[in-house]
């Protein structure tokens, strides 16, 4: 993704840091980045082919497309292919498997599907098509919150009645405390998802760190920055500690930014959400608060959802709770690649099985 | 006799207008204005004196252009692209260029082109004259005759403004044993300048990127560039143009052609700062971005030198850079050797390039 951008000085650096992390390392540990952009950049890099092989990371939750429950994506089909809908979406989103189709697929029978840059592409398009109810399916982590929320105000002010969303974001702090509170968990440390907390800060982090004893390092995307970020988890883990750190100070404070967390606050709240492959996490999405309640897409069209099945041979859960890697699932690489997902960690670039397959370790 | 009716002195039928500014359905009915459109349309910017002759095929023989020792090369492509103009081009040098290039790709000199047009009604005549003359610059750059050409019309709604498909037609010495299969391990492979600029340009004529960038599409004939390459190196193995799916694909594809491995050092890989930084924004990736002027060769080692220094001279081939080399495996992986020193396998394109949420 970053051809050949790497300055001398970052390689000579993240070289010196990797050295460091062989230096200090005396045992096995589990550290767990949330962000599949991360996940994109280690594999991008192959810095887990520089780590020591007692280090070993495993690739969370952090694809907002992946964790996307099957019945949004039907939901989402189903609008897709109402007369008079413009359904908008990120890119990616368009090719994850619902249980028999995709939004490609709704487009190639006839629904108006398109994918845009930013939410407010979407409110552009209601404003130039008054006669067409114009829907924007709302992915994404904290990350993609802020643009979401200025649609909906921008729609509010421009009195578009033929704008909505269809609310899927989800919180990452309430991830984390699932994963920790699994039987199964082997995650001793986290890497934070830098960009998450460039808008939410990582205050909200330090308690998880206390009450399950587990550091957290805020980390960024680059080599250097992410090499950075592991030095500093198995530095704590080395020495006992479990604070929350910052390896991002460049973007990231403590607070984060504030304006843009007044106006999440503002327009959305809260809610129960379920992940694809994990299940029912308390708290974990975000609804609509009752004030702005007329643009969500889904009060808004009649849905009915016919019983929902995922494909038997995937293993999309037992990856996006870092309990299995993608080369461990049966269907990996045969009977599911990028062009015939049977589970969502395959579609996204973010997503982990996707990243495996596209940047597979090469032995 | 009612005096109230009209008095008839000829025939009242209105005369159809003949002067559109616009594709009518007429234009595509095989008639008066069918043939006004190829006479003071298509003929005017394209004309030859074989196309000129208005028969229903071309015969090339009578023209004893055709070397007997040569073998014929055939190739045909077509041409969809939304918007029909992009900074750098449009869809008629595309279905130039397109075609020449696939010709070329076999060590073979392009010298007819056919064209068919499927037009939409309602196209604007005068975007078609302007695609039609830089169908021309193109043909003309590249030296090739446009010797029968269609057009057809359909209702509007059935098509999307203009499709062009045309076929290539050359001719190949039969001595040079140019192909995806003759890839060999110890070979290098050549890359003929910087990657991924069609494919920005056409998605920021979209609108898809929301800033002016400069970028421009290198849509260009490469059949001069690989004409001078094999003068110089006549044993090149590989010639290919990584169009759509980008460099990654095309490279698989050869690599699984020709049952081998390509090793290639990310860092030499040419992308220019504001394409790089046109992807990064947008979640895209230079290596599997579509390309329309640039060339992939792959030559034996001992000849590597000599072709750099032959496609650099060329227009097209100035900043012609070394990316890699073709190692033994008979399984077709591609390898990136990153600037950190570690590897990674690049794969094929899946479907359509979709962009990254975060």
């Amino acid at each position: 993704m970053t051809t050949g951008k790497v300055s001398p000085n970052t390689i000579r650096q993240t070289r010196a840091v990797m050295d460091e992390i062989h230096r200090i390392t005396t045992r096995p540990w589990n550290i767990m980045e949330i962000c599949g952009g991360q996940t994109h950049a280690i594999i991008e890099f192959g810095l887990d082919q520089l780590l020591p092989t007692n280090i070993n990371l495993i690739h969370g939750p952090g694809c907002p497309v992946c964790v996307t429950s099957l019945e949004l994506i039907e939901r989402a089909l189903q609008i897709a292919s109402q007369p008079g809908v413009i359904f908008t979406s990120f890119g990616d989103m368009l090719r994850v498997p619902g249980s028999s189709s995709d939004l490609f697929g709704a487009r190639a029978k006839g629904a108006d599907v398109r994918f845009v840059y930013s939410p407010m592409d979407a409110v552009k398009l209601a404003k130039e098509n008054p006669d067409k109810q114009v829907v924007f399916f709302a992915v994404g982590f904290e990350t993609t919150v802020p643009a979401i929320a200025a649609s909906v105000l921008h729609a509010e002010k421009l009195g578009l009645k033929n704008f909505s969303i269809l609310p899927a974001n989800v919180l990452v702090p309430p991830a984390m405390h699932a994963i920790l509170q699994s039987p199964e968990n082997r995650v001793n440390a986290f890497l934070g998802a830098g960009h998450v907390c460039a808008i939410m800060g990582y205050w909200e982090y330090e308690p998880i760190a206390a009450k399950y004893h587990t550091p957290i390092v805020v980390t960024g995307f680059d080599p250097l920055d992410l090499a950075m970020g592991i030095l500093m988890n198995v530095r704590q883990l080395e020495e006992g500690r479990f604070e929350v750190e910052n390896a991002y100070p460049r973007y990231v404070t403590r607070e984060g930014n504030q304006t843009a967390q007044g106006m999440i606050n503002q327009i959305f709240e809260p809610v129960d959400r379920q992940w694809r492959g994990i299940g029912l996490i308390p708290l974990s999405g975000l609804g609509l608060r009752q004030a702005y309640r007329n643009f969500d897409a889904g009060s808004r069209f009649d849905i009915q959802l016919a019983q929902l099945k995922e494909s038997p041979l995937c293993i999309a859960g037992s990856v996006l709770r870092g309990v299995a890697k993608p080369i461990d699932c049966p269907a990996f690489a045969s009977q599911c690649t990028p062009s015939n997902p049977l589970g969502a960690p395959m579609v996204s670039a973010e997503g982990a099985c996707s990243a495996y397959y596209r940047y597979h370790k090469v032995n | 006799m009612d005096s109230n009716l009209p008095v008839i002195e000829g025939p009242v039928c209105p005369m159809p207008i003949s002067n559109h500014d616009h594709i009518v359905i007429g234009h595509g009915a095989g008639g008066v204005l069918t043939h006004s459109l190829i006479q003071n349309v298509f003929q005017k910017y394209l004309g030859n004196v074989i196309l000129n002759q208005g028969n229903d095929a071309a015969i090339l023989r009578a023209l004893k252009e055709f070397p007997a020792d040569r073998n014929l090369v055939v190739s045909t492509d077509a041409h969809i692209v939304f918007p029909l103009f992009f900074a750098g081009g449009d869809i008629g040098r595309l279905a130039i260029c397109g075609t020449v290039n696939d010709v070329s790709m076999l060590g073979a000199v392009p010298k007819f082109l056919t064209a068919t047009f499927i037009l939409e009604e309602g196209f604007p005549i005068r975007d078609l004259e302007r695609i039609l003359v830089s169908m021309a610059e193109a043909a003309e750059e590249a030296g090739v005759k446009i010797i029968a050409a269609d057009t057809k019309v359909t209702e509007k709604g059935k098509s999307d403004g203009l499709f062009i498909s045309t076929t290539g037609i050359g001719w190949v010495n039969p001595k040079f044993q140019i192909s995806g299969q003759s890839a060999l391990p110890g070979d290098v492979v050549i890359l003929s300048g910087p990657i991924g600029n069609h494919g920005i340009a056409v998605a920021e004529a979209r609108g898809n990127l929301g800033f002016r960038s400069q970028i421009r599409s290198d849509v260009a004939p490469l059949n001069g560039m690989t004409a001078a390459l094999l003068d110089a190196v006549p044993d090149t193995h590989v010639l290919r143009d990584p169009t759509r799916g980008g460099l990654a694909t095309t490279l698989v594809e050869i690599a699984c052609q020709s049952k081998v491995t390509i090793r290639l050092q990310e860092e030499s890989i040419p992308v220019d700062r504001n394409v790089r930084s046109a992807c990064d924004m947008l979640g895209l990736d230079p290596l599997y971005m579509a390309n329309e002027g640039k060339l992939i060769v792959i030559v034996p080692s001992g000849s590597a030198e000599l072709a750099m220094e032959t496609l650099k001279k060329h227009p097209y081939g100035q900043q012609a850079v070394k990316i890699g080399e073709v190692e033994s495996g008979s399984d077709g992986q591609l390898l990136l050797k990153t600037p950190l020193g570690t590897t990674r396998h690049l794969d094929m394109l899946a479907g359509e390039m979709l962009p990254r949420i975060c």
